[in-house]
């Protein structure tokens, strides 16, 4: 199959008429062949620096710029006037050569640009075109396949900058692109190779949390070739979902539908599990992480390329609301399932389930996802465990308006679950199969499958009751039930329920000792207490910071199919540089000067990828390896002794002030 | 054997799942049936809940994927045969005529402007119009034109022809021929995403037959600043912009009566995000909600209601609604209900969330690679909680809407989930030969 040829295809084209040249250097990052992965990963010790460039025209001192302009079809000449402007950059400081493309970015153009590197020895080179994003990378790569260093190499946009914006004042725009001509050349002036560091990456994971996330995670790490170090708190793996009673209406519990899971965990030779175990410690950075992990107080240095956290979530406890810690047979959802999976629930036949409890504006602003799908699993539970109670006089909800209602006598099987305690003893509501109100604020059972488990619930007769955050309803105890009393919207009438049982659906909540690790890391948390993904849409499963992923419920509430899959998904992503075997750093970086530099930490403060530190000397400094070259150092930086490679104070006021050349 | 993957649709899961397997040095066939990678994502405005602009965050992603040298991206194409098995799939793609010369063409676009064929433009939900020689929307990757051969009046009458003549490059080609090819894949991602429901045949919700009444989509393209009007909302029946702006939710979707018994996921949010965005328009807008019940569940999105109901004055009204309309003015009226009592509201218009389905191809892909599908035609995971992105076909893989209704990061992270199984996949088959 001939794969499709990208119009900018010209970087992979060999260049055949450059015979002059110098062996070309490798493809700068040589692109492991498929089935790279497949070699076991070793650890390479030393960091390698790539092959160096090979200047064709940087010995002399002399800057020679040359100056390439596109019409971009008539995208840019239609509304500039393209000409003009490349005689103008040809009276410009340093410019020995100046031409118009048609097209820079077609195979004629590009080679229009290598020519002329060789040609003319030019030693800069700018391209006044489109958008660097899309383009920069095609221009560089031709400025390399000529010998010249990629970083000699600066960008003019005059489409989106210019012509784009300017169509109906065509003086002006060619006014405008000359500017940005005049402005690019005068930094190019002062461009500076620079070097792109190699650094070898560790081809190992510590993953932080062995619950149903975490495992996918190490799992899939492992099986794709790399060793994995588990660190769990617990003296068992499992996490949150261990504890429940069932994930689905499935037949089997939830302690046997994840035990493949964690069989497979302990047994893989790539996964190394820690239990009882903290991470205690964590320096360095992507591809060189240097963890200690610390079991039962002895610790343990381990190396690591990469690191998941997979740390999951707590439930929040509902103190103060709706006599939860007052009434025995109030209690949350959790505590619900681990009562049922014990075999520990009261008789019950009423259950009131109330949900958003402390959640959607209370206690804590979000909806927390997944407590609808939660309840209604847990209220069908009861229908399919308790649906052969049935008394002789038939079902019946016991609701009145106010006044308590007759309690008749009942009959009830014994049953294997049943505990001798609780209030849902004799004397409770009519007989008749369970009874079950949802009360709700909304119901969120979102997409398909949880949506099948709301209509069997709606089938079933189980009643969805909604409420209002300023109408809440209240529970206290009756005799031996539980009133609930609430108001009912379409009748616009309080209405009063005898229950068992009150559940409580409450929100998950980050555990307390996420803010420490987030520290320890230096990733963030959000708002909401739970870790802070790199960004909400495109990037949900990554931190900002390199090397670093979060999935599960550490991330915000998720179900257990979502925690999967993105427990999977970060064994991706964190796959990437350990597959590659190495990382290549930016080479626009930040660097201190320490004989500046006094020592203050506002650049380690403001550097979102964790990629300053201090050393031993009281200096700050930089970690090639994580720096992003974001610059929020060097804006920062009150003695100004951070420079940004290729973005130097003096570089860019070059740019700035031959841009504002002629302004009055 | 091989150790290549196929990524089966374009969209934000396929770009996701075919740059983690190529970061990884593992090569990629992306196949995607229309003329451009991007998907859905592509059409949407903004996203919530942080209403970044949706088509600026993705296109980098679109450029990477393209530009990756482990990817083959083939676009304008389809995926009509697979055979063999996990680590050894012959995949046969239909490479669809285009007429143009992908290596040649700039995208410059003069043919499309002296082109005097006009078409409803799909990219736009027909909003807008496009050319039979065309560039399906802006940002489109490949940058490059497509002819719509139906409709292009040289191979219907053997006239015109003017893209020939005008084509500086010479990348017209009217004898380019649909081309078979047949690919050798270690495993296979589905990624086909979803299709949009045409709420014609929901004759109580008016659309079609009132001309104020948009659906969602519709709307999206509106208010694109790169959209048919240019970024503004107008009225189909008088082209003024609106005042009063309805969103009814759950249109088609929860509804077995009308063949869609789940929720799309997505519709609360994305209309909470449109109401708002009416109002960074105009800021005289009042926009209401009708909405049976609210889910606004992921990261943020119950705080962005918030913000929508006291920062942006959203109306949300808890009630099915239908819509009928006021003759003199074509205003649609909205007949929803409080507490059981019947009330009406007149807008200038509505916007229907209706549900997002199933690709209408899912079926025949479906057959075709040997996996089931669900009740409601999304391809079924082989285990719906422990390997949610695994098919009971051994080497192929899920990822994005086409599994279960799902948002974009999800999409995203399931994208990587796929990419991740791939990998193992094509490891474990390869060690193995």
């Amino acid at each position: 199959m001939e794969p499709e040829e990208q119009p900018p295809a010209a970087s992979e084209e060999p260049t055949e008429e450059v015979p002059e040249t110098p062996a070309q250097p490798e493809e700068k990052v040589p692109e492991a062949q498929p089935g790279t992965e497949e070699q076991p990963p070793e650890t390479p010790t030393e960091t390698e620096d790539q092959p160096p460039e090979t200047p064709a025209t940087l010995d002399s001192d002399e800057v020679r710029i040359g100056a390439f302009i596109c019409h971009c079809g008539t995208n840019i000449g239609g509304f500039v006037d393209v000409p003009a402007v490349v005689e103008y950059a040809k009276t410009l400081p340093n410019v020995v050569y100046a031409t118009d493309n048609l097209y820079s970015c077609a195979e004629d153009g590009l080679a229009s640009i290598r020519d002329a590197i060789k040609e003319h020895k030019l030693n800069r080179v700018i391209v006044a075109s489109c958008t660097p994003r899309t383009h920069a990378p095609l221009f560089q790569s031709v400025c390399e396949e000529a010998g010249l260093n990629k970083y000699l190499f600066e960008f003019a946009n005059i489409r989106e900058q210019c012509s784009w914006v300017h169509m109906k004042e065509k003086e002006e725009a060619t006014q405008k692109a000359k500017d940005l001509v005049r402005s690019a050349i005068s930094k190019a002036a002062l461009l500076v190779p620079q070097e792109e560091m190699r650094v070898d990456v560790v081809p190992r994971s510590l993953v932080i949390g062995g619950g149903v996330a975490g495992l996918s995670a190490a799992l899939s790490v492992a099986r794709q070739g790399f060793d994995v170090h588990l660190v769990e708190k617990e003296a068992e793996l499992g996490g949150f979902v261990r504890n429940l009673n069932s994930l689905s209406l499935a037949v089997k519990s939830a302690a046997e539908t994840i035990k493949p899971l964690i069989d497979d965990a302990m047994s893989h030779e790539n996964i190394t599990v820690h239990l009882n175990s903290q991470v205690e410690q964590v320096n360095g950075f992507i591809g060189n992480f240097d963890t200690t992990i610390v079991t039962d107080g002895s610790s343990k240095e381990v190396k690591v390329g990469t690191i998941i956290v997979a740390t999951g979530a707590l439930e929040y406890i509902p103190e103060g609301f709706y006599g939860y810690g007052m009434y025995d047979n109030v209690v949350t959802l959790t505590e619900f399932e681990i009562l049922a999976k014990n075999h520990k629930l009261p008789k019950i036949q009423n259950v009131a389930f109330i949900q958003c409890v402390g959640s959607k504006g209370q206690d804590k602003s979000y909806c927390s996802r997944i407590c609808c799908g939660v309840s209604i699993k847990n209220a069908l539970y009861i229908m399919e465990n308790y649906a052969d109670i049935v008394g002789e006089e038939g079902g019946g909800r016991v609701e009145v308006d106010v006044s308590v209602p007759e309690i008749s006598s009942r009959r009830r099987r014994r049953r294997r679950i049943t505990s001798a305690e609780g209030p849902g003893a004799p004397g409770g509501a009519p007989s008749g199969g369970p009874e079950i109100t949802i009360f709700n604020r909304d119901v969120v059972t979102y997409g398909a499958e949880h949506e099948i488990y709301y209509n069997k619930a709606r089938e079933k007769r189980i009643r969805f009751v909604r409420y209002s955050l300023e109408n809440l309803p209240k529970v206290k105890l009756e005799g031996e039930k539980l009133a609930v009393s609430y108001f009912h919207q379409t009748l616009k009438t309080d209405r009063k329920l005898l229950a068992d049982m009150v559940v409580l659906a409450t929100p998950l909540v980050a555990p307390p000792d996420a803010s420490e690790l987030s520290k320890k890391l230096k990733v963030p948390l959000g708002q909401d207490g739970f870790f802070l993904e790199a960004h909400m849409k495109l990037r949900p499963i990554d931190f900002a910071t390199d090397g670093i992923f979060v999935c599960g419920t550490a991330r915000g509430p998720a179900d257990i199919t979502e925690s999967v899959a993105q427990g999977l998904g970060c064994a991706s992503r964190a796959a990437i540089p350990m597959a590659r075997g190495f990382i290549q750093a930016e080479a626009i970086l930040a660097q201190v000067d320490p004989t500046i530099c006094t020592g203050c930490g506002t650049c380690v403060e403001n550097c979102p990828y964790g990629a300053i530190r201090m050393t031993d000397e009281g200096t700050a400094e930089v970690l090639a390896a994580a720096c992003k070259g974001c610059g929020c150092c060097g804006a920062t930086c009150p003695e100004k002794a951070i420079t940004m490679m290729n973005y130097t104070d003096e570089q860019l006021l070059a740019q700035g002030r031959s841009i504002l050349e002629g302004v009055p | 054997m091989s150790t290549d993957v196929m990524v089966i649709g374009g969209g934000i899961a396929g770009i996701q799942a075919s740059l983690d397997i190529a970061d990884k040095g593992g090569h990629v066939i992306l196949v995607e049936k229309t003329p451009s990678i991007g998907g859905r994502m592509a059409q949407l405005d903004k996203t919530f809940p942080t209403n970044d602009c949706s088509i600026c965050i993705l296109a980098p992603k679109m450029a990477d994927c393209y530009s990756h040298p482990n990817i083959d991206v083939m676009t304008y194409s389809e995926v009509i045969g697979v055979e063999g098995d996990a680590g050894n799939f012959n995949v046969n793609v239909l490479k669809k005529a285009r007429y143009v010369d992908e290596t040649m063409c700039t995208g410059c676009e003069e043919c499309v402007v002296k082109c005097p064929v006009k078409l409803p433009n799909e990219f736009d939900q027909g909003l807008g119009e496009r050319k039979a020689i065309y560039m399906p929307f802006a940002q489109a990757v490949p940058r490059v034109v497509t002819i719509d051969k139906e409709n292009c009046i040289w191979f219907i009458k053997e006239k015109c022809g003017a893209c020939k003549i005008l084509c500086k490059r010479e990348a017209i080609d009217y004898d380019q021929k649909d081309e078979e090819v047949n690919i050798n894949v270690g495993s296979i991602i589905v990624a086909i995403g979803y299709d949009l429901w045409d709420p014609t045949p929901a004759s109580e919700y008016g659309y079609g037959k009132y001309p104020n009444v948009f659906t969602g989509m519709e709307y999206e393209r509106m208010i694109n600043a790169s959209g048919p009007t240019g970024g503004e909302m107008q009225r189909r029946s008088d082209g003024k912009r609106p005042h009063k702006l309805a969103f009814i939710q759950c249109v088609g979707s929860r509804n077995p009566q009308l063949g869609h018994a789940y929720c799309c996921s997505v519709c609360c949010m994305f209309s909470t995000k449109e109401a708002m965005l009416a109002r960074e328009h105009h800021e005289d807008i009042d926009s209401a909600i009708f909405y049976k019940d609210l889910r606004a569940f992921g990261k943020g999105f119950w705080e962005y209601v918030e913000r929508a109901k006291k920062d942006y004055g959203v109306r949300y009204i808890n009630s099915d609604a239908t819509v009928q309309e006021n003759p003199k003015n074509n205003n649609p009226i909205v007949v929803y209900d409080v507490a059981g009592r019947p009330e009406k509201e007149e807008f200038d218009m509505v916007v229907l969330a209706t549900t997002l389905i199933p690709r209408s191809d899912a079926v025949k892909v479906a057959e075709m690679i040997g996996i089931p599908l669900t009740q409601f035609g999304f391809f079924e995971s082989k285990d719906r909680i422990l390997g949610p992105v695994d098919t009971k076909r051994d080497g192929v893989f899920l990822a994005g809407y086409c599994r279960e209704p799902m948002d974009i990061p999800e999409s995203v992270a399931e994208g990587s989930a796929a990419a991740a199984r791939a990998v193992e996949t094509v490891l474990e088959k390869g060690v193995s030969v």
